[in-house]
């Protein structure tokens, strides 16, 4: 037996004070399982305890949300007695290591995370993010994450409806996989996760166990450096046909009456989820480690409390309903065992071979697990950069083609027809708009999703970046006709020991926390992935969002394509001009200085608003929120969408022009109104002091700005097709 | 007893998987190889000690689910532990 | 007209196939791989998804379930069999079909609208289309590119069971518009007798104008 000492527990990824605060805790030394339990509980990954304080500042409540972070994902009212459950997840350490199984595992483990609750899936979205197309790992990585995701979604058979995906050289050795999934439940048919029932058995269901990921969640937390690549056994492998079962055998027990407790087995494996069911419960629980159905031979405790096997859960069911649990689970061929009850001891006891191997008070791994205040500093708004010696010469046309055509801004299908979108036959509007919805099955209204965030702006600086985030996906989900009813946020950033990376993370939950508060659009659930460094160099902070709102009549869905030529061409909101962090001035110029645009957020809301109206009142007939590239991109995507062009008018200098198009003011939206409308949108824009611009209409084939460009909308789709394309030929 | 089954593609089936693979190889810089074809293997431990008899139920086993015959060639063999 | 879809573990469009074939009348019955008997029906349904996770060969070991032995007996009886996607690679493992699907000749799972050409709409399954008229229908697989050898083509060519070919969307059969490698761009064939039908594309995902589509449409119409 190992000796256990605190270079063993320095070894774990525990600090020194964390092992004394152990002994405390313990009254004694831990054995080598209780110290492999506590590294895991106590690491970032499922503590959280370099961030819960902050998490604990974020608006959770509206009127619609029933619960809320704290349990394995949130839940909304959707009316009728329907709820919607969501939340999104990061994979990113087992990604950059192993890229098709540790996306396939990542959509695996949201998965669970959803259906545990009793929602049967509907729909997967995901933002992922490769370093610099040139870096030498980058094809390698986009193929194996963008294979993985489809592989395990299409094979469960939920559809992957949207997402983003993006290249920066910031995440040359850290990409980032987040997976989001959303499933429908009815309101009295929501499984939680606190145990009750003194008594009550415990029940292992799933997968066997295996040597799979031991440490995975330790992992999580740890900085990459040069032995990362070793690190490839402790990947899990995932199996969605397993996945498929079990998802089925779950939601047919849930139709009886027999569930207390249930929690998917994810991050530690069956520590976590036995030590959280617990100690929600205020209880303990007893497991014979004998019971536990194992692939391997001669596990050991230690293995089998912190193997990530995929594909398990715990179940805590109520006294007698066992063999009716059973038979369900047999029928879809998967393994059943009840390995331990529930306690009145508020302790975590393990049996192995007769002898106790495992004695630790529950609260001591979750509520008094570490939390810290780590030192940070706050960033000011940075000063504003004029940029009119860059654009003065600039071509518009070229600039445009530029955009369009670079890896960022191109046309993704490439990724998302790897995905089975259309699967359960409810996606009514498809990835590539500004958000997926799928019809809540079987009735008239829809769930409207999107994923956004502009790591750039977050980088600039973070309050704001976060706060545009959050407003970019309420104004992704108004641009559908939705309302936006709450958010689920994955949290990734750097090493949180720094104050600097600390400084950006606490600003960009101020930042969030305003959005949310100003817009009535609260977090209900989410992930933060700490660490996300290698040889000191760290990502961009990257808060990403992922927006959920109610479109309630499905025929009253909004989409961005043209409808007609002769149409009115509007720009709804104030455009200032701003260029910094803009497409043009970022990726294409390649200058990184400046701040991002401002947020206003009493203007966010208005324009939402107002937008909503006119879709409520068919008073337009499509709409798309401007966001990357500025008016001229939205424009162009628009056109390219419907094969329609459009004729626009800009006036001034060239840099008047090239500020207007191109800049990325927020709380802006492109809108198409049928001539017979026009008056009446006008009238209602200055009723509520919103700014309105006709800019031009609608044409056919030629996307053209008056005096300055004239190209088809055909060359425009060549040249958006193109990049991805090329990029796997060879 | 130990048996080793080999499945393939047959001569004239069309294998983009080797195919890919050998450019990956070359890329690599692996630049003799003439050609690449993908195949399966598969480890079988059967509780029968007459080989005759544990080859021949492998090979039904191979006629009946392990290979597709329209596409598929196979070979048995005992493996002496 | 009565139907029943056979589900298997990891068959993943079983109710979306059940409410299309409601949709237009045809009373549905979903039948579990590990049962023996199969409810009176005039039609039979492999649908799509991922049966066995696609171990081993896709459809290969859903083809030696229990239940197949039932329906190849109702397809020798000359009921009426229709595979999609997923079953569709069923019914060539189980050779109620010729032929064999393999995987995508882009090696990448492809989910997209494409245009198929109605071969024969003399068929059971067809009999509502014209000759020649182009159906948008969504495809969605990894292990859809159709082999088989020469004879065997010229023979479907011969005998009338080539039923749809993927094509562009002025009913050209090109290679540009072949998603995935198929021979002769085949996308369904019917067997010599012409009771059992395999095609890639999934029908019930173009059957509602909120999913983009109504030309899926044609096939349960005909089956009517």
């Amino acid at each position: 037996m190992q000796k256990v000492n605190q270079e063993l527990a320095i070894k774990h990824g525990l600090t020194s004070e964390e092992y004394n605060k152990i002994i405390k805790l313990m009254g004694r030394n831990p054995n080598l399982v209780e110290l492999g339990i506590f590294s895991a509980m106590w690491n970032e990954h499922c503590s959280y305890k370099s961030s819960r304080i902050w998490l604990q500042t974020l608006p959770t409540k509206n009127k619609y949300v029933i619960q809320g972070p704290g349990e394995n994902a949130g839940v909304v009212d959707f009316g009728d007695g329907d709820v919607v459950i969501f939340k999104i997840e990061s994979h990113n350490h087992p990604s950059y290591i192993e890229p098709y199984q540790g996306a396939a595992t990542g959509v695996g483990g949201i998965l669970r995370d959803v259906f545990t609750m009793g929602a049967r899936p509907v729909a997967n979205l995901n933002s992922i993010r490769f370093g610099s197309p040139t870096h030498e790992k980058t094809k390698y990585l986009l193929n194996g994450v963008v294979s993985g995701i489809g592989g395990y979604g299409n094979c469960i058979g939920v559809p992957t409806v949207g997402g983003e995906t993006e290249f920066d050289e910031c995440y040359n050795g850290n990409i980032l996989v987040n997976a989001m999934n959303i499933g429908i439940a009815k309101k009295d048919k929501v499984f939680y996760s606190i145990a009750s029932g003194i008594g009550n058995p415990v029940v292992y269901v799933g997968s066997k166990t295996g040597r799979d990921g031991i440490h995975g969640a330790t992992m999580a937390s740890a900085e990459f450096d040069e032995d990362s690549e070793s690190k490839k056994p402790t990947v899990q492998v995932g199996d969605p046909f397993t996945e498929k079962l079990l998802l089925e055998a779950c939601l047919e027990l849930m139709q009886k009456k027999s569930i207390v407790s249930i929690q998917d087995m994810g991050a530690a494996g069956l520590t976590s989820s036995s030590i959280e069911m617990a100690s929600k419960g205020d209880l303990g629980i007893k497991i014979n480690l004998n019971l536990i159905p194992c692939r391997e031979n001669n596990m050991t405790p230690y293995e089998i409390m912190l193997s990530e096997s995929q594909e398990r859960m715990l179940m805590v069911l109520k006294k007698g309903k066992e063999k009716e649990a059973q038979k369900i689970f047999e029928k879809w061929g998967l393994d059943f065992a009840i390995i331990g009850e529930l306690t009145n001891s508020k302790k975590l006891e393990l049996e192995f071979n007769k002898k106790n191997v495992c004695s630790i008070p529950i609260h001591s791994l979750g509520d008094n697990a570490p939390k810290y205040k780590r030192e940070y500093v706050t960033y000011n708004y940075p000063k504003t950069i004029n940029h009119d010696s860059e654009i003065e010469k600039l071509d518009i046309k070229d600039s445009l083609i530029k955009i369009l055509s670079h890896h960022n801004y191109s046309n993704k299908s490439w990724v998302w027809e790897q995905y089975d979108h259309m699967v359960m036959t409810d996606t009514i509007q498809k990835p590539g708009g500004d958000s997926a919805i799928v019809r809540y099955h079987g009735k008239n209204k829809g769930i409207a999703a999107t994923v956004d965030c502009v790591p750039r702006y977050c980088k600039a600086h973070p309050k704001s970046g976060a706060m545009q985030a959050v407003c970019e996906t309420w104004r992704n989900l108004i641009s559908v006709g939705a309302q936006p009813i709450a958010i689920t946020n994955c949290l990734n950033f750097g090493n949180p020991e720094k104050k600097e990376i600390m400084g950006q993370f606490v600003d960009s939950i101020n930042g969030m926390k305003e959005a949310c508060e100003a817009l009535n659009y609260p977090v209900i659930s989410g992930n933060v992935s700490l660490y996300n460094e290698t040889n000191g160099v760290a990502i961009y902070p990257t808060p990403t969002i992922g927006g959920v709102g109610l479109l309630k009549n499905i025929n009253n869905m909004m989409t961005f394509n043209f409808k007609n030529t002769e149409s009115i061409i509007a720009i709804i909101g104030e455009t200032s001009g701003h260029l910094s962090q803009s497409a043009l001035i970022y990726d294409i110029l390649e200058d990184k200085d400046g701040p991002p645009p401002q947020i206003n957020l009493k203007e966010e809301k208005k324009n939402g608003l107002f937008i909503s109206d006119l879709i409520k009142g068919k008073m337009v007939s499509a709409v798309h929120d401007i966001s990357h590239g500025g008016i001229i991109v939205t424009l162009a995507e628009m056109c390219m969408a419907s094969n329609i062009g459009a004729k626009i008018k800009v006036s001034g200098s060239n840099i008047d022009k090239i500020k207007y198009l191109f800049s990325e003011d927020q709380a802006r939206y492109l809108i198409e109104i049928n001539k017979k409308n026009l008056e009446k949108v006008k009238n209602i824009a200055n009723d509520k002091n919103i700014k309105i611009d006709i800019i031009g209409k609608t044409q056919s084939e030629i996307f053209e700005i008056e005096n300055n460009l004239k190209i088809s909308v055909k060359e425009l789709k060549t040249k958006n097709e193109s990049w991805f394309k090329n990029y796997n030929k060879n | 007893m130990k048996l080793q089954v080999i499945v393939t593609l047959k001569r004239d089936v069309l294998d983009p998987q080797g195919s890919a693979i050998k450019s990956s190889l070359s890329n690599m810089g692996f630049k003799n190889i003439e050609s690449l074809r993908q195949g399966k293997t598969f480890e079988i431990i059967v509780k029968e000690k007459d080989e005759k008899v544990a080859l021949s139920k492998a090979k039904d086993m191979c006629e009946k689910l392990l290979a597709n015959l329209t596409i598929e060639d196979y070979s048995v063999k005992a493996i002496k532990e | 007209m009565k139907a029943s879809v056979i589900i298997f573990p990891g068959s993943n469009c079983d109710r979306d196939i059940k409410i299309s074939l409601e949709k237009f009348g045809i009373k549905t019955s979903m039948v579990w791989h590990a049962d023996t008997k199969l409810p009176k029906s005039d039609l039979i349904v492999l649908p799509g998804g991922f049966s066995y996770g696609d171990y081993l060969r896709c459809g290969s070991i859903a083809s030696k379930s229990r239940i197949m032995k039932e329906v190849i007996t109702h397809s020798k009886k000359g009921g009426l069999v229709m595979g999609i996607c997923n079953g569709f690679q069923v019914l060539v493992e189980t050779q109620l079909l010729p032929g064999v699907l393999i995987r995508n000749i882009n090696l990448k799972f492809i989910c997209k609208n494409i245009t198929v050409k109605v071969t024969n709409n003399k068929t059971n399954f067809t009999s509502q289309t014209y000759r020649n008229s182009i159906l948008e229908i969504p495809i969605a697989h990894n292990e859809g590119n159709y082999f088989a050898k020469k004879d065997l083509i010229s023979e479907l060519e011969d005998n009338n069971q080539i039923v749809l070919q993927y094509c562009d969307t002025a009913g050209n059969v090109t290679e540009q518009c072949n998603p995935n490698g198929s021979i002769k761009n085949i996308a369904g064939i019917i067997n010599k007798k012409g009771n059992v039908f395999g095609l890639m594309p999934h029908p019930e995902r173009a059957s509602d104008k909120l999913l983009g589509g109504m030309d899926g449409s044609m096939i349960f119409k005909s089956l009517k």
